[in-house]
Order: structure tokens, then sequence, then C-alpha cells
């Protein structure tokens, strides 16, 4: 049985995000799927493939390596884009590498700024690329909450809150002058929950990081830290404890913590999160800077 | 709750789509705290983000040390240090029984756009008032905004009813107010409600506080409002999008609907060609369907072996949409340039994007009474009534009976600025009655008796920069060779077509299409027609390039410094205008937009006039003006 004919709440979602897709691919010339190997990620992905069904997605992904990604991401992230057929980009700021930037070196704040932000300029540019989609949702995070779904970017990839065109209707005002490039968000009103049932719904493959398991971790900040392996130095009094966690949220691994769990099903992971109490992005300690550090990252050119 | 319960219910909240509602009203009425507490009391806020929100309450916040919820909402940091809303932020949330996404609109009046733009994605709208306040000049604007982009039913929010002691009379009259005011704008269902945002009063539960209220609260009724637009009922509408087009086999047509149903075997129409077809299979990524219906996004196959791109228009071959390239509309401006009527903008409607003017501006509506204004031009957040004209025939319905086909944008075409939102009212009739007359002598025919190509040299520059004294010096020149020419200045235009005019930004605009359209006559009667005119804005001079045939118009920028035409003053005017005795004097007090690239650019200020006139004739011999 078709689950489009129940749930009409998620049918309209995915309908909207394809509607997006098409619309960026028949305006723009070079089209690029930022794809960070996370959930919604992998969502958005199923969704290019129904939105262009026979056609494969007429666009590469493109996956900005930070090299501090766990290891599980990696073998994912290679064996999902053979899955679909497509091109997978994967682009590493070598320039970082060369200075020396990591997570536990350079603290958070550098390391992705030059890893992540600049390395995605650096991407973007060399393919020469006029719109990029991300997964990126309005219920993350407050600046997000603003968004555009077409959300212009300047030649220098920076967002401007206060110059953003009014987005009126269905109707996307894709028009840019040479060098501008747009980003795309066909997730914009999708939430973590909706993100979830569409995942069991089209019964799409994740990561297995989000399933709860017994894995080896360490307290630190009030936080639970996954030792993925021995590029992260432990502190005199840290010894690693293990226990059964799962992740809400990817990133790269020093950066993003566990959290308690026992969903270990995607039915479980929705149980779950009908009963939580705190919010995704909270294992993502990039966010803890400043309250307003991602509109900051923004301006920035991050996604 | 429990969480079993809550599985079960959620359910309900699945098999319908979202609603989606803005809230608004004046600035302080209290909607971001209004949607804080909505998503407070369903347990929304995240526990982390609760301790971030009391932080944030200290630093920021406008309530004393209480929690203060609008924080939740403003998200960009210069919302925060100036405690207001800037931009729509949109919020997600669930009952048992729906899901809501919401936008906050902004209460200032500079920021009327974004509410423009949260209304034309709402079903629904929360007005707030304050209690102490009743209904201002604000909460008009924003119900004659929610009604003109078609919203049917208000839930009007009388909050900080705390404030005024819970008083029923207090509540009962800005009810009275507000229904005795919006009873001309077509709402179908307005519903009154005291409440306190802030302290959670009739918002979620029931308030204690008020006994005299037997009515349910905000949250009921928002779960319960049937606002259902039967969008699936109306005939069916497709543009389509993109063609899918993998192999000679398949011909996809990917599209959404934007209303009624489609089943394989249906009858449709193709516009604007008007070819009839036959679907033959409507797909959903892999899965091939027996219906869809409004909202879905599709790809469909055709029976027939036809040729669709993407802007037509499928529709119901015996409910078909109107065809028209002229149309009357309402508009909302969104730009801080303003509009004027004549000038070439870029329409995008039902996915085709194309060339549209405004041919004649009606009237301007005061938004705070509803009264019609006389206007030349229409500035940001002021809303009027005008004829369009596109550069070819579009299928559209009325607005008013279709949210989605009878909507579109105006884009500029330097910036590529949203500057308008657009809601088709109906088509002119005369558009389909003024057939053009097919001439037995043609342009080319008439062209060739001239012996030399018709051609518009078009003489641009600050006012005293030369342009006659080199007009005036190159048709000597041409008529010499034999050339048959025509001078159009500022002297023989202004004192005869165009005397009604004045040097106001939209007078300016009009000045310069009436010049083109009797420049575009005489190529056509095959003369060479010099133009010189400030002509200070770029909009118009591709406008004029449109208008003609692009290798017949010639943009010649006569660049001479501003400080040497001062210094030159030929007329005393720049003397004038800087002692502040002209108003909208090109240079001082208006600005001149200087060609990014013209076809030819005359340096005047260092070359004599003879030399620069030589450079025009020699241009002109490059291009092959004079035949062989």
């Amino acid at each position: 049985m078709n689950w489009r004919l129940q749930n009409t709440g998620l049918r309209r979602l995915e309908a909207e995000a394809i509607h997006i897709l098409r619309e960026a691919v028949a305006e723009f010339a070079r089209p690029v799927m930022l794809y960070s190997i996370g959930k919604d990620s992998s969502a958005m992905l199923r969704i290019a493939q129904r939105a262009f069904y026979p056609a494969p997605p007429p666009f590469p992904l493109l996956h900005i390596d930070t090299t501090w990604k766990f290891r599980e991401m990696i073998a994912f992230r290679d064996h999902a884009a053979a899955r679909a057929g497509m091109e997978l980009r994967v682009h590493i700021n070598d320039d970082g590498i060369a200075r020396g930037i990591s997570p536990i070196a350079s603290g958070s704040n550098l390391h992705t700024q030059v890893m992540k932000t600049e390395a995605l300029r650096q991407a973007l540019d060399k393919g020469r690329f006029d719109v990029a989609f991300g997964g990126a949702r309005r219920d993350e995070e407050a600046s997000r909450a603003k968004e555009r779904i077409f959300s212009l970017r300047s030649a220098q990839h920076g967002w401007d809150p206060r110059r953003q065109r009014p987005e009126l209707w269905r109707i996307f005002n894709t028009r840019i002058k040479p060098d501008e490039s747009m980003r795309v968000f066909p997730l914009s009103n999708w939430t973590e929950l909706d993100v979830w049932q569409y995942i069991k719904a089209e019964n799409i493959a994740v990561v297995p990081l989000y399933f709860a398991k017994e894995r080896a971790v360490v307290r630190r900040d009030g936080r639970l830290i996954v030792c993925d392996d021995d590029r992260l130095p432990l502190l005199p009094n840290e010894t690693p404890a293990t226990m059964r966690v799962r992740f809400r949220t990817l990133g790269c691994y020093p950066l993003t913590a566990a959290i308690v769990s026992t969903a270990d099903t995607v039915d479980a992971i929705i149980a779950e999160l009908r009963g939580a109490t705190t919010s995704e992005r909270r294992g993502r300690l990039i966010d803890d800077d400043e309250t307003v550090s991602m509109e900051k990252k923004k301006r920035e050119g991050y996604f | 709750m429990d969480t079993a319960t809550a599985r079960d219910a959620l359910a309900e909240a699945d098999s319908r789509p979202a609603l989606r509602f803005l809230t608004c009203g004046a600035v302080d009425d209290g909607k971001s705290t209004l949607i804080g507490r909505l998503l407070h009391d369903q347990n929304l806020v995240a526990d982390d983000r609760q301790a971030a929100l009391a932080r944030d309450s200290i630093k920021y916040g406008t309530t004393g040390g209480d929690i203060d919820y609008a924080l939740l909402l403003d998200g960009l940091e210069a919302e925060r240090a100036q405690g207001i809303t800037i931009d729509v932020a949109w919020r997600y949330f669930s009952t048992p029984r729906r899901s809501f996404v919401v936008a906050d609109a902004p209460g200032h009046e500079q920021y009327t756009r974004n509410m423009v733009t949260a209304a034309s994605n709402a079903d629904l709208a929360v007005l707030l008032v304050d209690a102490r306040k009743g209904v201002s000049p604000q909460t008009r604007r924003h119900a004659i905004i929610a009604s003109l982009l078609g919203i049917r039913t208000v839930a009007l929010a009388v909050n900080k009813i705390d404030l005024v002691e819970f008083d029923r009379d207090v509540f009962e009259r800005i009810a009275a107010d507000f229904l005795g005011f919006s009873g001309g704008l077509g709402f179908r269902q307005v519903r009154g409600f005291p409440i306190s945002a802030r302290y959670g009063d009739n918002v979620s539960t029931p308030s204690a506080r008020m006994p005299w209220y037997s009515g349910p609260p905000l949250l009921d009724f928002l779960e319960m409002a049937d606002v259902d637009d039967a969008r699936a009922a109306k005939p069916f509408r497709m543009a389509v999008q993109w063609v899918n087009r993998p192999h000679t086999d398949f011909r996809g047509l990917a599209g959404t609907l934007t209303s009624g149903r489609a089943r394989p075997g249906d009858k449709i129409v193709i516009l604007p060609s008007g070819q009839n077809a036959t679907i033959k299979t409507i797909a959903t990524g892999d899965d091939d369907i027996a219906e869809a219906m409004a909202g879905d996004a599709v790809t469909m196959a055709l029976a027939e072996d036809i040729d669709a791109a993407r802007g037509d228009m499928l529709a119901a071959a015996n409910d078909r949409p109107q065809l028209a390239d002229q149309f009357a509309a309402h508009l909302v401006w969104l730009s801080d340039t303003p509009l004027y009527p004549g000038r070439s903008y870029l329409m995008k409607i039902n996915n085709v994007t194309l060339a549209a003017t405004v041919s004649d501006l009606k009237y301007r509506i005061d938004i705070d009474s509803l009264a019609k204004l006389a206007a030349k031009s229409l500035s940001v957040n002021e809303a009027g009534v005008c004829n369009m004209s596109v550069a070819r025939a579009v299928a559209f319905d009325a607005y008013a009976g279709n949210r989605e086909t009878g909507a579109f944008i105006l884009i500029d075409r330097g910036g590529n600025e949203t500057v308008a939102a657009g809601m088709i009212d109906y088509a002119l009739r005369r558009a389909g009655n003024i057939h053009r007359h097919h001439p037995t002598v043609s342009k080319a025919e008439r062209s060739a008796l001239m012996r030399h190509r018709p051609a518009v040299l078009w003489f641009t520059g600050l006012p005293g920069a030369g342009k006659s004294t080199l007009a005036n010096l190159v048709e000597a020149s041409l008529h010499a060779r034999g050339v048959h020419t025509v001078l159009l200045d500022g002297d023989n235009v202004r004192h005869g077509l165009n005397r009604d005019l004045g040097f106001t930004e939209p007078d300016r605009v009009e000045n310069i299409r009436r010049i083109g359209e009797a420049a575009k006559l005489m190529t056509g009667a095959g003369l060479v027609v010099l133009c010189s005119f400030i002509s200070p804005f770029r909009a118009e001079r591709r406008m004029l390039r449109e208008l003609l045939v692009d290798e017949e118009f010639i943009e010649i920028f006569v660049d001479t410094p501003l400080a040497e035409c001062i210094r030159r003053d030929p007329k005393g005017l720049y003397k004038r205008a800087l002692a502040g005795e002209i108003a909208n004097f090109t240079g001082v007090g208006q600005p001149y937009e200087a060609p990014e690239s013209p076809d030819l650019r005359l340096p005047a200020g260092r070359e004599d006039a003879v030399a620069l006139a030589g450079r025009v004739i020699a241009e002109l011999e490059r291009r092959g003006l004079f035949g062989a």
C-alpha cells in the first residue's frame, strides 16, 4: 500500500521538495547537490531520484570532506553514491591540511571556517556551480528559520540577511548576475520528525551511527564524545567507557556529541523523538560558540 | 498525555496537510510572544533552548527578567539587538490533531512586503491587537493585505487582555470595531479571542480568569479551522516545469498540479498552442498512479506525440483558463525603486518568464481606508490596480478563483530584485480584438528605396554634455551623403508630442517610451533617426533596445564629466539647479545612470566635436548602414 494515500502531510512535503528541485534544474546551468552523508542528505537524495525518474538526477553530488568525518560515514557515502549511479565529487581543503588545521589543534571555530566554509567555497568555484542544493531545514536553528528556499549568495558566497528577496507563493526568482550563485533548500519546511517518517516510509538506508549501539565514549564538558579513532587525545582524567549511544546529528567526530539512547530502529527513533526534550543541534559543539553563530557562519558562506 | 496516546493521535495530524497561517499586527502587539507561547505549551521548546532563552531574556529581553518568548523567533542578530522582527520567520509545530507552519510577519510598516510574502503562502491569518490600544492603522493595513492576498479566515486575537483587567467590554468593543471595518474585505470567517500570550490565557487552554468568555481557546480554532480552499475540486491545471527526456521513447512532462485532479485517459488542452491531448500515464517517482490531485508533483506522458515545453499550461479541455497578453491586476510594490508605468520588467508566472510593462496605472489603494487615489507611480509597500501588457499571451485564471495560476511576480531587469507581487483580476478583452494590420508594402521594401538601412542613433548623456551639437554634426554629414534623416530632441518633442509631461521620474519614463515608439514608426518608414535626450535611466534605454530591432538601435554615450558640464553650462541650468531653483535636474537632484556597455562611447570632454562626429560616421560604415 502506498503510504502517500494515508500521510497527506508527508506527501505534500515530498511534492514541494520535488517542485523546488525541478525548478532549480530548469532555471540554472550547473546544479550540484551538497551531500553531507547525514539523514537529511539521504532523504534529499531519494527525493531527487524520484523528481527526475526515469532520468537520473541531472547533477553530481559534492561532499566537503573535513577529514574528520566518522569512518562509518565515509564508507556509507561511497556506497550510497554508487548505488544512486551518480557522480560523487569529494573536496578537501588541501591548504588547510598543509596548515595543520584540525578540530583538536585549532579549535572548532577555525576548523569549521577553514575545512568546511572555505572548502565549500573552493569546491563551488572549481565546479563553476551556479546552484547548490542543501538539506538544511528551517526548524533547525533560529537564523535558518529566516532563510529563503532560494537563497542568493554573492560572488564571495556570502549571505546578506537584510537583502533577501521576498519569496511569494511558489514563484521563485532564480535570476542571478554573473558570479553570483543560489543555495536552494528543498527540505526547508520539513521537521526532524518528518525526515525520519520519510526515511521509514521510503525505507531509506542511513549511516548506522544514527542507531543506538555500545560505543566507546568519553564525557567532556557534559557531552558524550565517541572515540572513533586514535586521533582523539584523551585528557589525563578521561577513560573511555562503553555506553549505549546514538547520534541525532552527524558532523565532524570530535565536534558532534552522542546521546544516550536505546533506539536501534527507525521506529524506535521516531518514538524517541516524539518524547524528546532537547533540540537536534544540541549535539553540535560549533553552535555553542555564540547564539548568533550560525548567522555569522552563513554570512561567510557556510551552508 | 502518555506516549501511546500521543502516537495514536499523531496519526490524525498526519492525515491532513499542515495548516499554514501567519501572525500579523502592529509592533509590540505580541506576535512573536504568541508563537513562543504556542510552542512552549506544546512542550516544543527543548530544554537546551529553554536554557538559552533564559540566558537571552536577561541579555536582550523586554519582559523584565521573565522569559521573553519573542527571542525564540527573532533569530537575526539585528533583531535581537533592536528587539524587533525584521524578516519572516517560519516555525513548525504539531498537536495531536494537526501540524502547523507559522509565518511570523514583522509589524513595522517598512516591512509590509514581508507580510505580503508570508500571506501569499498562508491559509489563515491570526491578527493581533493590543487590548489597550484597539484597532490601529497597522491592524487595518494588515487586514487589507491579508484580504488582497486571498486569505479568507481571520482569527482576531485581542492580546494583553490581562493589562485591561480581563475586561469583557474592551474585548467586545474591539471585536465590533474590527468587524465594522472588515465587512467589505471578503473574509468568510472572522472570530475574536481575548488572550494573554504572555500568560497563556485562552491560547492553548481556556482561561479561568475570563469566565464571561465561553468560546474555545485560539489553538482549538486553529486545529479545527476548515480552510481547505477546495483546490482539488477546481478544474485541472498544471504548468509544465521541466521536460523529462531520458531517451527517445519517453517524453515526460514534469510539474505540480496547481488545482484539480488528473487521471490517465483525461482529455486536456495545452496552452498557449491550444493543441488537444490525452493523458497516457501519470507517475510520481517510479510509481504509476491512478489519480493525481492538486499539490502533487508528477510526471505525465501524453498519448499524442506533442511538443510541450516548460511554461506550457496543461488544463482540463472542457474548463480552460484564460489566455491573454493584456490583463488587469492588483500589484503590491516591494522595491525601494518605485514602479513606473511604461518601464519594462520581467514577469514570472506559471513557470514562464517574459517581458511585461504596466501599460496603465489606474489607481493606488490607500491601504488604511481602501480609498482609490490617483497615482502616477507606486512606491514601496503601496498597492494599486493596473493594466499589464506582456510580450506574448499567457494562460492564467483570475486570482480570486485560483491563487496559484493567477499570481505573478515582477523582477527588475537590471538588479534582478523581486519588485512586485501581482494578482490577476481579469483579461482585457481588447487584447483579443486588436488585430495587427499587415501592410502591403513592407518595411524592407521601403528601406530598399532609401539605399541605406534604417537606424536609431540614440545620444545619451548629462545636460550640457554636447549631445545636440554632436547629433547636428552627424545629421549634416549623413544628409550630405544622401541619407534620409530626422532629428528628435527636447526642443521638438517636449513642445509637441510630450508637452503634457513634466520632469518627475514617471514622466521621464513616459517621455522616453513615446519617443521610442515615434522612432520605431520612423524606422518603419526607412529613416535614420537621431535622438538627443538625457535619458538618465538604464531601464528605459534597455526598453528602447527591446522595442526596436536590436541592430537598428545604436546607443551613443556622450561621456562628458559632470564638472566639465557644469563649467560649460550652455543654458545656465546647472547654476539654477545648484541654487535649488530647479528640482529633478539630472546630475544635481536626480541621478544619471551611465551606460554599462554602450555601442559607442565618446569622450566628449577631451576630443573636439567634429572628430567625435567622424567616429560616429565611421561606426555606421563599419556596421554597413550605407549598404552596397
